[in-house]
């Protein structure tokens, strides 16, 4: 199954015009391209957002600063987190998915490419509408801004009262545009993993990667409805004479809560449950073992999937409600944490007893089990209601959830990045530039995000463009901001990495790592069709049964 | 290195360690709920700690024992795919700390959200607005803003104060970390809350829910008092303050009453009964202006008067275009608001 080729096109592909070739890109329904589109896509909102947040963090970096107006600032924290969690990670996380899925179960492509090509172009016409309200935010004589109604857009800031111009319409569309597309995704890895896979493929012997997606999907689809839902009612509201939201005419400002939330958290394990899927493919080939215990991580993951959807008012603990209906939030988050405790156990064991080479995949797979099992700590403290009552809506909270998706989902996107970008590009990276993004951005990280739940515990709240001197908040800021800076020094080693590699690159070969998994069977990068003829798959690790015909996994699954 | 560096430079820069006192902790309770949490949280913070150690030993000793050695022979180790009796045992022993943390703190939720109201009691009303705090003591016939005055309470003599938090605009949260904590004001959504500070003195605190572009100078003050201080302190609340003492005065009464401030703020005695701003009958009661953004100095009021966005830029106070001598007499007439 490995070299084979079909011979499809004469013609190579250097030899086209470039016209020819961006147009390829631009109506391709190539998995791969797509893929490759998101991630590309994202890049850049990762940069455009993490710049706005080394803005806020120069605002910050003293008491009463005057470097941004509290306008600005108040624009920046919005932008920073409407474009992180939706043009960034989430497409992504898709974009890897949608490379990823069909080659890891032998299939050809998506099971619905077209909606593939519409669910890309609808998520990235959402990012580029959010990012025109810097022009077109009031209006268009000239006076543009951005959303600055903070990324959950709390009713009823977001009424005309106080929120007049077009601003908030730009993130209401913006969101609502991308997140048709993102329920196309859903759809599309759903159908593509449960009616695509190769022969022999069971749903047990499907790579963890495609069998935590599914659940991704499933959840997509059930979360992103709501936020939809409340969408079309703000809009309503704002050009309807509606008033679901609109507090001075009797409508709810805690409906919005629900609302937002039903959809925000299940949000948080769309994100990191494909950054859990990565750390499932990396871990075992790195500690050259199988995962350890694949039935009860398939079975952790489907709970965590139903669990995270009864924990949403976790984030509503300060609304006043019934002391019944806290303890019951209570119990439900603390609960979670059984299923979540149980993947990081089981990828220690998976290290355990195994042959761990620290390659740059592996280094930000240690980095994300170290911060994940910080983060999911703090959150425990957080999902105890009482002390979420001091935490909540302080910089403790912004420090446990960038614990989560830095820490966490970022890491294991860099892992990611430096696992699969020989298959991606046919080059390897260059691995002295690799550990040195590594170091800087773990330093960073820590440098940063460590010392920002300190003022959360002397009572700095999130979301303020300046704060009094004299609190005891001066150091941990000015620390905070420093850590900022070198995590950006060590993205910019990541995309010099990146370029570098892709013209100077040793070449990859089709598999770099001595992997187990379909996709390295094929060659890097794959051809059109990526597989010359269907795989046939007898166990979990189909390349470890061609290479040790002696000891196949078949004989013990 | 970097982090003792980055230390130094802070230590540097911003000099002497601040005022204790002066810091919001969430670790230096001094009210019975912020006391309870702070228990809670010593339980959480030994729970999670515990397994923060147990589980970080075993990451840095599987990287640091089974990692793969120069001169390695090159053959694969054992393939191990799992163990049901280890993978029972992580099971099994989370859930159990699982439910241990829910009954501490459904226990706590309870002691603090169901406490009866005793009878001697505070009550008050908190109003939250864009971006300022106004506090009514409806059974004291008092109205003030900002700073939020409250008896001392002890065990033997409980007068805790419970507050009805209600919201005029948009929604704000009300928290002073060392005596509850937070509690949002939502518009059409009475919340409650409650604190029986122990020590006099003054607690920090501000608003804790984005509000709008000022949220960052919504700050709050809680002044507990003596009984004694306490009850002076109401009862010149309820006393208008003192008629113009002299012509500049009066003038600056005149023109206070003639402009525009009159609409939003209200002077007991006066014509001025406007309630989108505070309620400046006793301004000169208060330490601070414009929800704790300036100490309340007559250069200060004057500033904030002719160009408030120099203290609070894009609050809802107007600059109020007057001329220097208009200024002044303005000034002074606020000074007599005692």
């Amino acid at each position: 199954m490995s070299s084979e080729t079909i011979a499809l096109n004469a013609v190579g592909e250097g030899s086209r015009p470039v016209g020819e070739r961006l147009h390829d890109w631009v109506v391709t329904v190539d998995h791969k391209k797509l893929g490759i589109l998101y991630i590309l896509y994202a890049l850049f909102f990762f940069v455009v957002a993490g710049i706005e947040a080394l803005i806020m963090r120069i605002q910050l970096i003293v008491p009463h600063n005057h470097f941004v107006s509290p306008q600005t600032f108040n624009r920046m924290m919005t932008m920073h987190g409407t474009t992180m969690i939706f043009f960034m990670v989430m497409p992504i996380l898709f974009g890897f998915g949608t490379y990823l899925i069909p080659l890891m179960i032998g299939a050809r492509d998506m099971a619905f490419p077209r909606l593939n090509a519409f669910s890309f172009w609808m998520t990235a016409f959402g990012g580029l509408l959010l990012y025109f309200s810097f022009i077109g935010g009031n209006g268009l004589y000239g006076a543009g801004t951005a959303p600055d109604v903070g990324w959950w857009a709390y009713a009823p800031l977001t009424a005309r009262a106080f929120s007049p111009g077009h601003s908030t319409d730009f993130w209401t569309l913006a969101l609502l545009v991308s997140g048709i597309g993102s329920v196309g995704t859903g759809i599309n890895f759903i159908a593509t993993i449960l009616c695509m896979r190769c022969p022999g493929m069971t749903l047990g012997k499907m790579p963890l990667l495609a069998w935590l997606n599914l659940v991704v999907g499933g959840m997509v689809i059930f979360c992103i409805s709501p936020l939809t839902a409340a969408q079309i009612m703000l809009c309503i509201d704002r050009y309807l004479g509606g008033h679901f939201f609109d507090t001075q005419a009797g409508g709810s400002a805690v409906l919005w809560m629900h609302f937002f939330w039903i959809f925000g958290h299940p949000e948080v394990y769309i994100l990191v449950v494909p950054a859990f899927a990565f750390v499932s493919e990396i871990v075992p080939v790195f500690s050259r073992k199988p995962i350890f215990g694949y039935p009860i991580m398939v079975a952790a993951t489907i709970a965590i999937g139903f669990i995270s959807f009864s924990v949403w008012a976790h984030h509503m603990f300060t609304i006043g409600m019934s002391s019944y209906g806290n303890s019951f939030f209570v119990f439900t988050t603390v609960a979670i944490a059984v299923p979540t405790g149980i993947k990081i156990f089981n990828w220690l064991g998976t290290m355990w007893g195994g042959k761990i080479q620290l390659r740059v995949p592996m280094l930000f797979c240690i980095g994300f089990l170290f911060q994940f099992l910080i983060a999911g700590l703090t959150g425990i403290m957080l999902g105890t209601a009482p002390f979420n009552w001091q935490l909540s809506g302080s910089y403790f909270v912004v420090a446990h959830f960038h614990y989560v998706i830095v820490g966490g989902i970022v890491f294991a996107l860099f892992g990611a990045f430096y696992y699969w970008y020989p298959k991606m590009s046919g080059r390897m990276y260059n691995e002295t530039l690799g550990k040195c993004h590594f170091w800087l951005f773990i330093m960073g990280f820590h440098l940063t995000f460590d010392f920002m739940h300190i003022p959360g515990l002397l009572g700095m709240p999130r979301r303020i463009y300046t704060y009094e001197p004299g609190r005891g908040w001066e150091v941990w800021n000015f620390i905070v901001t420093i850590g900022a800076f070198l995590q950006a020094a060590g993205v910019l080693v990541f995309v010099v990495n990146l370029l570098w590699s892709l013209r100077k690159g040793d070449t990859a070969g089709n598999d770099p790592w001595d992997a187990w998994t379909l996709e390295w069977s094929t060659s890097s990068p794959p051809p059109d069709y990526d597989f010359a003829a269907t795989p046939v798959v007898r166990s979990r690790r189909p390349l470890w049964d061609l290479k040790h015909p002696e000891d196949p996994d078949w004989k013990y699954e | 290195m970097q982090l003792a560096g980055a230390l130094l430079a802070a230590t540097l820069c911003f000099g002497a360690p601040p005022d204790p006192s002066q810091i919001p902790s969430i670790f230096r309770p001094q009210s019975t709920p912020a006391n309870s949490i702070f228990h809670l949280s010593q339980l959480v913070l030994a729970i999670t700690g515990a397994i923060f150690a147990v589980v970080f030993s075993l990451l840095a000793y599987s990287v640091r024992k089974f990692r793969q050695r120069d001169g390695d022979d090159g053959r694969e180790p054992p393939q191990v795919y799992g163990s049901n009796q280890v993978e029972l045992a992580w099971t099994v022993i989370p859930t159990l700390i699982v439910l241990v943390l829910f009954l501490a703190t459904a226990r706590v939720i309870h002691s603090i959200q169901d406490a009866p109201k005793p009878a001697g009691a505070i009550e008050v009303i908190a109003v939250g607005h864009q971006f300022w705090w106004e506090f009514r003591y409806p059974a004291l016939g008092v109205v003030t803003a900002n700073e939020l005055h409250v008896p001392v309470s002890n065990p033997a003599n409980s007068t805790p104060t419970f507050l009805t938090l209600l919201s005029a605009d948009t929604d704000h949260s009300f928290w002073v970390p060392r005596l509850a904590g937070k509690t949002d004001l939502i518009p059409n959504h009475p919340n409650h809350t409650w604190i029986d500070p122990q020590e006099t003195g003054v607690y920090l605190g501000q608003c804790a829910q984005y509000c709008g572009v000022q949220h960052a100078k919504m700050l709050l003050r809680v002044y507990v008092d003596s009984p004694e201080q306490f009850a002076q302190w109401v009862q010149a609340q309820k006393t208008p303050a003192a008629n113009a003492s002299n012509d500049a005065v009066a003038e600056g009464r005149r023109i206070f009453e003639t402009t525009a401030c009159v609409n939003c703020h209200a002077v007991t005695g006066t014509i001025a009964d406007g309630h989108f701003g505070p309620d400046l009958t006793h301004l000169m009661s208060r330490d601070t202006i414009a929800a704790g953004a300036a100490a309340n100095t007559p250069e200060n009021l004057r500033t904030w008067i002719q160009n408030p966005d120099a203290i609070k830029p894009s609050s809802l106070m107007p600059a109020m275009q007057l001329s220097n001598h208009d200024l002044d007499v303005l000034t002074a007439y606020l000074e007599t608001l005692r």
